[in-house]
């Protein structure tokens, strides 16, 4: 397991050197920048595999303890591959009093993973997100940018076949 | 081109206004709720359709901010007439075209009716939902493009600034802040210009100015709208701020989520320095000031203003004890400012129009404004702005509409997870700091959510309860134990697996959470629990002694005997001949809800 942390031969050599060259271009002093620069590595890595963040502190001079520190402490940063689907159904309050909690239990179901998780396919993940602001629609749930309002459960079955269909089409 | 005296910047306004030729503005909102139901495509097909027709050089489409009126959305403004509709579809575009621009008869079927009226109202100041409402904050949102200097500048947009840089030593601005009694809009609502002076006299040459824009109050959506809507008036006030308080740095702390005002904020910021609006020496005053964008990511704590310096400095966002508080030691250990969106965009105003203009608006302590998310089982679902000391009931039935489909609304919730309820015999309240905080509540940044008799105040806890577990930052042990402890406490009650004592449980842990923790959120973190069991204990012990019925029932009195329900329900447990009162058989009841869903003249009775 060790071994693995340690191992960053498997990153893609073209992204970390996008990854340099964006730590290059910061101003000031750089271990300030920590959490831009993980924005960055997950914007161009899709998530943060361990491996990601000890090359992150090293590169940074930060221990690794602190970087995996930052990572695990803001809900926007995953250490978990993420499925090409992102289904987030916003659980802030107006949606919850108007029945996002039942929503997201049917996705759940659906997709027979728990939220946070990746579908067995790698194309759905989903979690729950905090108000997005769209309260007029709610309960709103969005598929990567594409906001669904007013869903029921049975709004969801639809929304799911959709997304699958669109895959067979591709394939 | 740089603007280097307020001379200048007059002589561009009038430049502005030259520029303006056309006839007609077509004023689509583009706030995030009318973008979610494709407001962007309706911008895009109007233009293609101007420019089939040839109107492109009289008429222009502009996409502004939040015009508030969320549940009517998308909205389309026409200006000068003001005419307004609402709930526009893609398919409308061409009947707008057609008959408005074309033939200039109004489009009838998408104007407004107020709800079981007949008259169709053309303006949007017709409306109920505008009347009581005074827009000091949100001026310009949905009244100009956003994203456009111009637009603001013929607005009196950065006049303030220019009057201030030539007019006022810094000790003169504080003082009119001051004497406006403009208080922080973020949560505690402390003294705006106080706090300014001292940051200004703390020593130190190294000062910064920081805006909090990290908004994370589950339902609350008004800082959002602001910088989406009127971006340039937050940057105007943080330079003045800064002039103020004497620092030339400053930062917007912005939560990640809000990616796309994230890249409006950088393109305004680009071009209020390419007009020497920020930079150096502003309007050849000698006077230096510049803005950094940080990111956030994801962590309702940051809110609070120690922990978002920490996350400025690019740790977890930890809170800190206070004293040293941020005006003596805050970002990068210098002296530091912090203020929230909504209060900023109270300043411009405030300078142009004095501080006794504003001081005259409000309640003897809370004076000006207040921005509000109306959200929850309410018609007029959206973003409100009233004058502090509107009640709780203009507010719900004024404004807001009352029910969607007139049941009775038992209570708000004001605050987000560190406020509290009010139930509706207090909704003559008037809302302002002082007397919410006496109803146990607090203003906090500005969500009211209504809830209506169905709604279960023990899950309504327990959800707030949760969030706030989520978020703990586990610093200290009262809020990350405590809370989870109390949590688990609600869902053994849920569960119907608690007893009469889980309640004194609650109440004792409550108080020690409430009076040992370190930050903002800790200390707040059981006043959802504490007020609802103070003002529903009922249902409490509904569940507790477990009391509380967990089935679907039929109101004999009220059912017709249409059937629906029983054709609806899964399990097939409810019975009754047609035209006569239905029953559910509660033993094979499932409590789905499916005949509650249904029934036409809400018989059917909610567990």
């Amino acid at each position: 397991m060790k071994n693995k942390i340690m191992d960053m031969s498997t990153l893609d050599k073209r992204l970390l050197k996008e990854l340099d060259d964006y730590i290059n271009s910061l101003d000031g002093d750089k271990q300030e920048h920590l959490i831009l620069v993980l924005h960055k590595a997950q914007e161009l890595f899709g998530y943060l595999p361990q491996n990601l963040q000890l090359y992150v502190a090293r590169k940074l001079n930060l221990s690794s303890a602190r970087v995996n520190g930052v990572v695990t402490f803001y809900s926007f940063f995953n250490e978990e591959p993420v499925g090409k689907y992102r289904i987030s159904v916003c659980m802030g309050t107006a949606c919850f009093v108007k029945g996002a909690d039942k929503v997201l239990e049917r996705v759940q179901d659906l997709l027979k993973i728990q939220k946070d998780r990746i579908s067995e396919d790698g194309l759905f993940t989903i979690n729950d997100v905090r108000c997005i602001g769209a309260c007029g629609l709610a309960p709103v749930l969005t598929v990567n940018d594409k906001v669904y309002g007013k869903v029921k459960p049975n709004d969801v079955d639809d929304i799911i076949r959709y997304y699958r269909g669109l895959e067979n089409e591709n394939s | 081109m740089k603007i280097a005296s307020y001379q200048e910047l007059k002589n561009w306004q009038k430049k502005c206004q030259n520029n303006k030729n056309y006839k007609i503005n077509v004023l689509v909102c583009t706030g995030t709720s009318c973008l979610s139901s494709d407001s962007q495509t309706l911008v895009e097909m109007l233009e293609s359709a101007l420019e089939s027709h040839n109107l492109q050089v009289e008429i222009k489409v502009i996409k502004t901010g939040c015009f508030g009126f969320c549940g009517q959305g998308p909205m389309i403004k026409i200006e000068p007439d003001e005419i307004t509709y609402v709930k526009v579809k893609v398919e409308d575009i061409e009947d707008i075209v057609e008959n408005h621009f074309l033939k200039n008869t109004t489009v009838k079927r998408l104007l407004y009716k107020e709800p079981g009226q007949t008259k169709l109202l053309e303006k949007s100041s017709e409306m109920q939902f505008y009347k009581k409402q005074m827009r000091v904050a949100l001026r310009n949102c949905g009244e100009i493009d956003p994203e456009n200097i111009e637009d603001y500048v013929l607005n009196d947009g950065y006049f303030a600034l220019a009057k201030v840089l030539e007019n006022y030593s810094p000790d003169e601005v504080i003082k009119i802040i001051k004497d406006s009694g403009l208080r922080g809009r973020g949560g505690g609502g402390f003294s705006t210009g106080l706090k300014w002076e001292l940051t200004r006299k703390s020593p130190g040459n190294e000062k910064y100015l920081i805006c909090n824009a990290d908004e994370g109050d589950p339902g609350a959506f008004m800082d959002r709208s602001i910088l989406e809507g009127d971006p340039h008036s937050v940057i105007e006030a943080m330079i003045i701020a800064g002039y103020a308080i004497g620092a030339n740095n400053g930062l917007i702390y912005i939560r990640a989520e809000y990616a796309l005002v994230t890249e409006r904020l950088r393109r305004v910021i680009t071009d209020a320095r390419k007009y020497g609006l920020l930079g150096k020496d502003i309007l050849g005053s000698g006077f230096d000031f510049d803005i950094e964008i940080k990111l956030g990511a994801g962590a309702f704590v940051c809110g609070e203003e120690t922990a978002l310096i920490r996350s400025m400095e690019g740790f977890r966002g930890e809170p800190d004890k206070k004293p040293p508080f941020p005006s003596q030691a805050g970002f990068r250990g210098k002296p530091s400012n912090v203020n929230n969106v909504e209060t900023f965009a109270n300043i411009p105003v405030i300078i142009l129009n004095g501080a006794e203009w504003f001081a005259k608006i409000g309640t003897k302590k809370s004076k000006g404004t207040k921005v509000f998310s109306l959200v929850g089982q309410i018609r007029n679902i959206g973003l409100v702005e009233v004058p502090m000391g509107t009640t709780i009931k203009e507010m719900i039935y004024d404004i807001g509409g009352g029910h969607p489909e007139e049941r009775e609304i038992k209570a708000i919730q004001i605050g987000g997870p560190s406020g509290g309820v009010i139930t509706k015999e207090y909704f003559d309240t008037q809302i302002d700091y002082d007397s919410l905080v006496e109803m146990g509540a607090m203003m906090g940044s500005g969500g009211i959510i209504v809830m209506d008799e169905d709604t279960d105040m023990v899950q309504i806890a327990k959800f707030y309860l949760d969030f706030i577990q989520d978020e703990s930052c586990g610093k200290c042990t009262p809020c990350r134990i405590g809370t989870k402890r109390m949590y688990e406490i609600l869902e053994r009650l849920v569960n119907m697996e608690g007893s009469p004592e889980d309640l004194n449980s609650l109440r004792t842990l409550g108080r020690i959470i409430k009076d040992t923790s370190l930050c903002g959120l800790g200390q707040t973190s059981a006043n959802p629990v504490l007020s609802t069991m103070k003002y529903f204990p009922e249902e409490y012990e509904a569940y507790a002694y477990k009391t509380k019925k967990t089935k679907y029932s039929i109101d004999p009195k009220k059912c017709v005997g249409c059937t629906k329900c029983a054709k609806a329900c899964p399990v097939e447990c409810i019975e009754g001949k047609i035209r006569e009162p239905h029953i559910i058989n509660e033993s094979e009841c499932i409590a789905c809800g499916s005949c509650y869903e249904v029934c036409p003249v809400n018989a059917v009775i909610k567990p």
